[in-house]
């Protein structure tokens, strides 16, 4: 019950709105509460999640990779999940940590877009804004310890421009020519690092398919929550794409030669 | 008291489908001193008179910055200009904040008529009453909108609001093909121009009666404006340039009649405003 | 413990390497920063600014926990156009300095994870660097290091700014300030230094100048990769001068 006649029926939000006047729909709520509201449970740690993405600047703009994979704990437990998404006409977003995480964060993306369209002014959410965006609500997310468990890339290009950020559950961020989350941090930032740093202007979309293939097929030799099953994200001049998926040629022979391990000496 | 059955509640139609008290609104803009605005393809501009209530009083103001690349010139009740503008601030540094964007011009033109328009219809409510000129720039070049009270609002070529503003408007109209072409220069002379047929008879454009906005970038006699070239006002000395750049008016010219909507003296300005019933 | 129930808990910090710097002269200031930003041994990127100018005669160094840190930035950025809005004029450079520790000392009981440094010039026209800690206290100093090479810059600073453990020839005496060519060689020292014995600090440095109202460039025309930002013709000027460190 709001104690103050004076707000009775009057709109108010100080947030937004220090005069109590816009939108004219936005009521205090006067009904009844939740009496549990204290005991609902914020997200302590992701359930299904999925492992690393990896994107990489080439001449054309943005290729972006990620698997097909959905882990329950070390049980594989989707394996036809596609963790690659676009929003609007120039970005797309691959997404790391708690599966049911990101599809809410796809969920609100598609409304924000939608609302985008809909004003038919020409004007369109961009990668950097569609980024700025993630960031605001991510970092909101963490200050009310209540994050949204996933580690963001967001890929783009638009205006001419290339566009490559990263964004996570504490809303951590920054750009690079070559960004990795995850276990791909570790094993595959390295290698798209050599193959990339200066040549970003250079870089034939062949060349880059090699660079990100080869590196997702190292993630599946290494990472125990990969896949060898992936697709890949272009965003160009002429849009976005994503690939169907593909499938990871892989030659485990060498596991013949390896000597060493536990009780197998000999 | 009421003039009308139907005009003190602006919810309610008259007869004949008309909001009376809106219509009183869009009369009070007509009070304020005119503003005029103006838009070439690079540049849109806003000029406006400032009023002075006497010898001793400063001028008032008529031009606000919303932000970097937009703003405003107001005509009809300052206070209720300041709490759109401040509003206005609002969604443009909410913009910036969310979306690390500019706001888009005219979302914000739509913002505050939608604001306006929920006034013209809920219970116990009055309607704004104050008219603006919105300029700005975005992706999509220099824009030039008018707001009113009554929640409508329009892009144009060029527009003049407030006291007088018809005879500005003859003159826009006369002129405005040649706008899209013009020098950030011309398109101040031109507002002058405009700006200077709204004056009573012995008034003339001074360096404190005048405010003259600008979004685009620097005039060849405006120092250290950023090369985004973002809304910035010019005042006192710094616009005497460009008032000496007006050609005089014709002093043989035959005296015009008064244009119809200018107000006559206060208080006796309530025959314009009458409604027919 | 056995029998008690066990909780984990969402850790909504982290640690995002680096360091910065400043000193205030005479009639200038110089704010610093590196532009690497790691967590654990990952670099997470190569260029991610720490050092922002506010307004001609306002910089802001922020150093901690990096999300933290931008948003911390934007607001004050925010207050700062709302005083521009109401004033028609930027804030003072004390003015600031007391805001941003209201604003920090506002998050008291949920800090934001950062140590600012501010840098600029007061109304007086005295070169000025304020030093913050997490939670809003503080104080007016002529120099400052910050962040994790902090306990390796603030020694050096301490001797070569204060001239700590330093004796003044026999009839001579210690300078109060420090002429901004050698200032400017005190943080690029400062900066490679760090860089040889932290693994976090590294990549690239950001100095930013700001000189005094009349003062001339004297002693910072040709100053390799300098870039002027300044906005008005008769105030404050600022600078930024962009060098490489050792990306090891």
């Amino acid at each position: 019950m709001d104690h103050f006649p004076t707000n009775w029926g009057r709109p108010r939000n100080d947030a937004h709105d220090a005069y109590g006047t816009y939108p004219i729909a936005e009521r205090p709520y006067n009904g009844p509460k939740d009496s549990f509201s204290e005991g609902v449970q914020h997200t302590q740690q992701p359930i299904v999640t999925g492992t690393s993405v990896l994107a990489i600047k080439y001449k054309d703009g943005i290729m972006m990779a990620a698997d097909n994979l959905a882990s329950y704990g070390s049980l594989a437990r989707f394996k036809d999940v596609q963790r690659l998404h676009t929003v609007g006409n120039h970005t797309v977003i691959g997404a790391g940590g708690d599966m049911s995480d990101f599809q809410y964060i796809q969920n609100i993306l598609d409304e924000l877009i939608i609302d985008e369209f809909t004003a038919q002014d020409g004007h369109s959410l961009g990668p950097a804004e569609i980024h700025e965006y993630l960031a605001q609500v991510l970092y909101a997310r963490r200050s009310k310890m209540d994050p949204l468990w996933n580690s963001l890339l967001v890929g783009g290009f638009k205006d001419g421009k290339k566009f490559l950020a990263y964004v996570d559950l504490l809303g951590t961020t920054y750009s690079a020519s070559t960004l990795a989350t995850g276990y791909g941090a570790y094993i595959a930032q390295p290698l798209l690092r050599s193959a990339v740093e200066n040549n970003e202007d250079t870089l034939t979309e062949e060349a880059a398919r090699k660079i990100i293939e080869d590196s997702m097929r190292v993630l599946f030799y290494r990472d125990a929550r990969s896949i060898n099953k992936y697709q890949i994200a272009t965003i160009t001049a002429a849009g976005t794409s994503i690939s169907e998926s593909n499938h990871l040629e892989t030659s485990w022979d060498f596991a013949e030669g390896i000597r060493g391990y536990g009780a197998q000496t000999q | 008291m009421f003039r009308n059955t139907y005009d003190s509640d602006n919810t309610v139609f008259s007869p004949q489908g008309r909001l009376h008290q809106v219509e009183y609104a869009l009369e009070a803009v007509k009070q304020g001193s005119a503003a005029v605005g103006l838009r070439s393809k690079t540049h849109s501009i806003l000029l406006a008179l400032k009023r002075s209530t006497g010898e001793l009083a400063s001028y008032q103001q008529k031009m606000f910055r919303i932000d970097d690349h937009i703003g405003i010139a107001i005509a009809g009740l300052t206070s209720d200009a300041r709490v759109l503008s401040n509003f206005m601030r609002q969604q443009a540094m909410s913009s910036k904040m969310v979306f690390n964007r500019p706001v888009p011009v005219n979302r914000l033109v739509s913002a505050i008529a939608d604001k306006a328009q929920v006034n013209t219809q809920e219970y116990g409510r009055r309607p704004y009453g104050v008219g603006f000129l919105v300029i700005g720039q975005d992706q999509s070049g220099p824009h030039l909108y008018e707001f009113s009270p009554s929640g409508n609002s329009y892009e144009y070529y060029a527009m003049s609001i407030g006291a007088r503003s018809q005879s500005a408007k003859t003159y826009l109209e006369k002129h405005y093909e040649s706008f899209a072409d013009c020098s950030l220069e011309d398109l101040i002379r031109h507002g002058l121009h405009a700006l200077r047929e709204t004056l009573q008879q012995d008034k003339d454009l001074t360096v404190n009666n005048t405010s003259i906005g600008i979004v685009g970038s620097a005039s060849e006699h405006e120092k250290s404006v950023p090369p985004t070239g973002p809304f910035r006002i010019l005042e006192g000395d710094k616009i005497d340039v460009f008032l000496k750049s007006m050609v005089p008016k014709e002093v043989a010219e035959p005296v015009a009649p008064p244009p119809a909507d200018a107000p006559a003296a206060p208080g006796a300005g309530d025959e314009d405003v009458q409604m027919a019933e | 413990m056995p029998g008690l129930p066990q909780q984990r808990q969402f850790n909504p910090y982290s640690e995002n390497g680096g360091t910065i710097l400043a000193i205030a002269g005479a009639d200038f200031s110089v704010i610093a920063g590196d532009t690497r930003q790691s967590e654990g041994y990952n670099i997470q990127t190569r260029y991610a600014p720490k050092v922002f100018r506010l307004t001609d005669r306002a910089v802001l160094a922020v150093n901690g926990f990096a999300a933290d840190g931008n948003m911390f930035v934007k607001s004050v950025k925010q207050r700062l156009e709302w005083y521009r809005h109401a004033h028609a004029k930027d804030m003072p450079l004390r003015a600031i300095a007391r805001l941003i520790q209201t604003m920090l000392y506002a998050r008291r009981f949920f800090p934001y994870y950062v140590y600012n440094i501010l840098g600029g010039i007061e109304e007086d026209g005295t070169g000025a660097v304020y030093s913050f800690d997490p939670v809003g206290s503080y104080e007016r100093e002529a120099c400052r290091a910050a962040g994790a090479a902090q306990s390796l810059v603030q020694p050096f600073l301490d001797n070569q700014i204060y001239f700590k453990n330093q004796l003044a020839a026999a009839g001579t005496s210690h300078p109060t300030h420090l002429p901004l060519p050698t200032v400017l060689s005190i943080v690029i020292d400062s900066f490679t230094s760090a860089t040889e014995r932290h693994i976090e600090v590294g990549d690239g440095l950001e100095m930013y100048v700001v000189l005094a109202k009349g003062r001339t460039l004297q002693g910072l025309e040709g100053i390799r990769g300098m870039q002027e930002l300044t906005t008005t013709d008769d105030g404050e000027r600022v600078f930024v001068v962009r060098r490489e460190l050792k990306k090891d």
